[in-house]
C-alpha cells in the first residue's frame, strides 16, 4: 500500500485554520486518527472505523452542523478506460458485435499512462484496506469543511451509521449500501434507494463491469482539435 | 443560529401533531400514490403517503426511475467528456453544473482560468440561476391553482436561454466551460441585448410580487405549511434558499473562497426567518432579482484579455483529491475528485443538491394535510436528474 501524495508538505499560509481545525480534532479523537492530509484549503481525516460515529459526534459538538454527503470509494485498481481482459477468458466470438475484429481499432494504451498495477493506491490520508467510507462536514458558522474516511474489511464491509447524529446521512447510507455493499449498522430501513429490489451485485465497486464497455470498447482519443497557434485575445 | 419564536413553535405544534396522532382513535389507513409522474415532481418521483384521514401519518419517497448511474460512468471518460454528462444533471441550469467540476480539476491540474473567463463563466452561472428559478416562481403558483404565473414563466425565460444560447450554441446544455478557460467569447452585441433581458426579468419579478405574494389564497396555503426548523435542515443537509429560508445567512458565493468573480460584485444575501412554504418562495424571489442585479455589474464591470490559460491539449489531471462546491441555483453542488493521473478521474462523487433536499420529505410530511404535500414539494423545489444523477 503506497499513498498517492504528491503535495505533502506544500502547506501555506491560508491551510493555517485547517492546521488549527487538525489540532483541535486530533486532541479530542485521541489515537482513533489514523492519518491526515491538509491540501489548498481543505482538510482530510481518517479515524479507525470503530470510531466513525464518535468523529461524527465529536465534529457536531465543534459546530459542524452542516452534513453535506457520505459516499464510499474502491480503491481496486481499474484499467482505463476499457475492461482488464482477463486471461483465459475468450471473449464470445459468436456473438456479433461482441469483440472488434480488427485488434488495431482499438487504440494502446499511452506509454505514460499509469501502470494499472494490482496494488492498491490510495489516496490523501492513507489507507490500508480496500474499501473506504467518506463524508464531508461543514460549519456554516466558522465556514470551514473537513472530509472523514474510515477503512473497511474487504470482505465484509461493515460500519456503524451516523443517522443518529447526522439523520441526513439516511439516504447517502441506502445508496452506499446498494452501491458498494457496504453494511451500516444501525441504520432502520436499510432498503435499496435508486435499484430496483432484485438488482444483484454492487455497482460502484471497480470489480463490477460497465456493460457499454464490455460491449463496444472505447477506441481511444481521436480526432483532437488543435488550438490556433497564435492566440491574440479579443479584439 | 437563529430560530425565530414563530418556528420554535410551528415546530412544537408539529411534534404535538405527531403526539396527537398516536394516541387518537386509528381510523383504517389509507395509501395514496403521488406520482411517479405528478407535475410537482419535475421528472419521475413517486411518494407513497399513508393516510389517517386527511392527514399523512408516514410518507415514503421512492426515487430512482431516471437514475442514469453518472458516478459510474465518470470512471470510465476523460475530462472533457463528463463535462458533457454532468450538464444532464440539473437541466435547469446546466452551465452551474459544469463549474464546480471544472473548478477541482482546476485545483488538481494547478491552473486557474483568465480574469475574463472567471467574469464569464459568473456572468453564465446567474443567467442559469435566473433561467432556472424564473421557472420555479411561476410554476409555484401553478401547483397551487394559479394559472398565469407559469405563463408568463416561460414568456420570460425565453429571453434568458436565448441569451444562452446565442453565446454558447446551447439552449439547456451549453457543454461551455473548459479546464482552464472557456471555449468562445462573447458575441457581438450580446451586452446590450442582456441588460434589456435583465430589465425584463425584473419585470417578471415584480409582476410576480403583484400576482402572487400578495394573494390571499397563496399566503393562506403556503404561511407556516412545511416548517423547517434551522438545525433540522442543516443536519439533513438542506442548503440554498432552503436553509437560507430557515433564517441560515450562509451563501457558498460569499462564504467559500471561490476564483469566481461574486466577490468583486456588490449584492446581497437574502434571509427569511419563518422557514416555511412562503418563505422559500419569498427567498428566491428575491434570489432570482438580485441575480439581474449582479449581472448588470457584471457586464459594467466585464475586463478585457484571454479567456484561456494555457494548457495542454491532452488533459491529464495530476494524482490527488480535490473538492470545490459552488451556490446552484438548487443549493449547494460539488465534486469530489480522485484522480490517480491519466486522462479520466479514478472516482467523482457528485454531491447534488436535491437529492439532500428533498431528504428530509419523510420528515416533513409527517402530520400534514394531503393538499399541503403538493405545497411543500414544489416549495422544496427539486429536479428529479438532480436527485438521481
Amino acid at each position: 500500500m503506497s499513498s498517492a501524495d504528491p503535495t505533502a508538505g506544500a502547506t501555506t499560509a491560508t491551510d493555517d485554520r485547517q492546521q488549527a481545525l487538525l489540532e483541535d480534532l486530533t486532541t479530542r479523537l485521541g489515537d482513533a486518527v489514523a492519518g491526515s492530509h491538509i491540501r489548498s484549503g481543505d482538510l482530510w481525516i481518517r479515524v479507525r472505523p470503530d470510531a466513525w460515529v464518535r468523529a461524527a459526534r465529536e465534529c457536531k459538538a465543534m459546530g459542524f452542523d452542516y452534513f453535506c454527503y457520505l459516499s464510499g470509494i474502491d480503491w481496486l485498481p481499474h484499467t482505463w478506460p476499457n475492461p482488464k481482459v482477463i486471461e483465459g477468458v475468450q471473449p464470445d466470438a459468436g456473438e456479433e458485435g461482441a469483440v472488434p475484429e480488427d485488434p488495431n481499432a482499438v487504440a494502446e494504451p499511452e506509454p505514460d499512462e499509469p501502470a494499472a498495477g494490482d496494488e492498491i493506491v490510495t489516496g490523501f490520508a492513507g489507507g490500508d484496506t480496500r474499501f473506504q467510507v467518506l463524508a464531508r462536514l461543514y460549519s456554516t458558522v466558522r465556514h470551514i469543511g473537513v472530509t472523514l474516511k474510515a477503512d473497511l474489511d474487504d470482505v465484509a464491509p461493515t460500519i456503524e451509521s451516523w443517522i443518529s447524529e447526522y439523520p441526513g446521512a439516511d439516504w447517502c447510507e441506502r445508496e452506499t449500501w446498494e452501491m458498494y455493499g457496504f453494511d451500516f449498522v444501525g441504520h432502520p430501513n436499510l432498503v435499496k434507494l435508486y435499484l430496483p429490489g432484485e438488482f444483484e451485485g454492487f455497482p460502484m465497486r471497480k470489480d463490477f463491469p460497465l456493460l457499454a464497455r464490455e460491449v463496444k470498447p472505447w477506441p481511444g482519443l481521436v480526432d483532437v482539435e488543435q488550438f490556433p497557434a497564435t492566440y491574440k485575445g479579443d479584439d | 443560529m437563529a430560530v425565530s419564536e414563530q418556528q420554535r413553535l410551528s415546530y412544537i405544534s408539529a411534534q404535538a401533531a405527531d403526539a396527537r396522532l398516536a394516541v387518537e382513535l386509528q381510523t383504517e389507513e389509507m395509501t395514496l400514490n403521488l406520482g411517479p409522474q405528478h407535475p410537482a415532481t419535475h421528472g419521475t418521483l413517486r411518494i407513497v403517503a399513508k393516510l389517517d384521514g386527511e392527514q399523512v401519518v408516514k410518507a415514503d419517497v421512492i426515487c430512482g426511475y431516471m437514475h442514469r448511474g453518472y458516478e459510474k460512468l465518470t470512471e470510465v471518460r476523460t475530462y472533457p467528456q463528463i463535462n458533457t454528462l454532468i450538464n444532464r444533471i440539473d437541466w435547469l441550469s446546466s452551465f452551474a453544473n459544469e463549474v464546480p467540476f471544472i473548478l477541482a480539476a482546476e485545483d488538481l491540474m494547478e491552473v486557474e482560468a483568465p480574469p475574463r473567463a472567471q467574469w464569464i463563466r459568473t456572468l453564465f452561472f446567474e443567467l442559469s440561476r435566473i433561467a432556472n428559478i424564473t421557472l420555479f416562481i411561476g410554476e409555484m403558483g401553478v401547483q397551487l391553482g394559479a394559472i398565469t404565473p407559469v405563463f408568463f414563466a416561460f414568456r420570460d425565460r425565453e429571453y434568458v436561454l436565448n441569451l444562452i444560447e446565442e453565446a454558447t450554441g446551447g439552449r439547456f446544455h451549453p457543454n461551455f466551460d473548459r479546464i482552464g478557460g472557456l471555449k468562445d467569447d462573447l458575441p457581438k452585441g450580446w451586452i446590450a441585448e442582456t441588460k434589456e433581458a435583465m430589465r425584463r426579468i425584473r419585470g417578471y419579478c415584480d409582476e410576480l410580487e403583484d400576482l402572487l405574494m400578495g394573494n390571499e389564497i397563496f399566503e393562506a396555503r403556503t404561511r407556516g405549511v412545511g416548517v423547517i426548523p434551522a438545525d433540522v435542515g442543516l443536519s439533513y443537509g438542506l442548503s440554498g434558499a432552503n436553509i437560507r429560508a430557515s433564517g441560515v445567512d450562509w451563501d457558498l458565493r460569499r462564504d467559500a473562497p471561490s476564483p469566481l468573480a461574486w466577490k468583486e460584485l456588490d449584492w446581497k444575501v437574502w434571509t427569511h426567518p419563518d422557514g416555511d412554504s412562503f418563505a422559500r418562495y419569498w427567498v428566491r424571489l428575491q434570489e432570482t432579482r438580485e441575480a439581474t442585479l449582479m449581472v448588470d455589474q457584471l457586464l459594467d464591470g466585464l475586463p478585457s484579455g484571454p479567456i484561456q490559460a494555457k494548457v495542454p491539449r491532452i488533459i491529464k489531471v495530476p494524482a490527488g483529491e480535490a473538492w470545490a462546491h459552488t451556490e446552484n441555483p438548487l443549493g449547494e453542488m460539488g465534486y469530489y475528485i480522485v484522480s490517480q493521473g491519466g486522462l479520466g478521474p479514478f472516482r467523482v462523487k457528485i454531491r447534488s443538491a436535491s437529492f439532500h433536499n428533498i431528504s428530509i420529505v419523510p420528515w416533513l410530511l409527517k402530520g400534514v394535510y394531503v393538499p399541503d404535500i403538493i405545497t411543500i414539494l414544489s416549495s422544496l423545489y427539486f429536479i428529479l436528474g438532480d436527485i438521481d444523477r
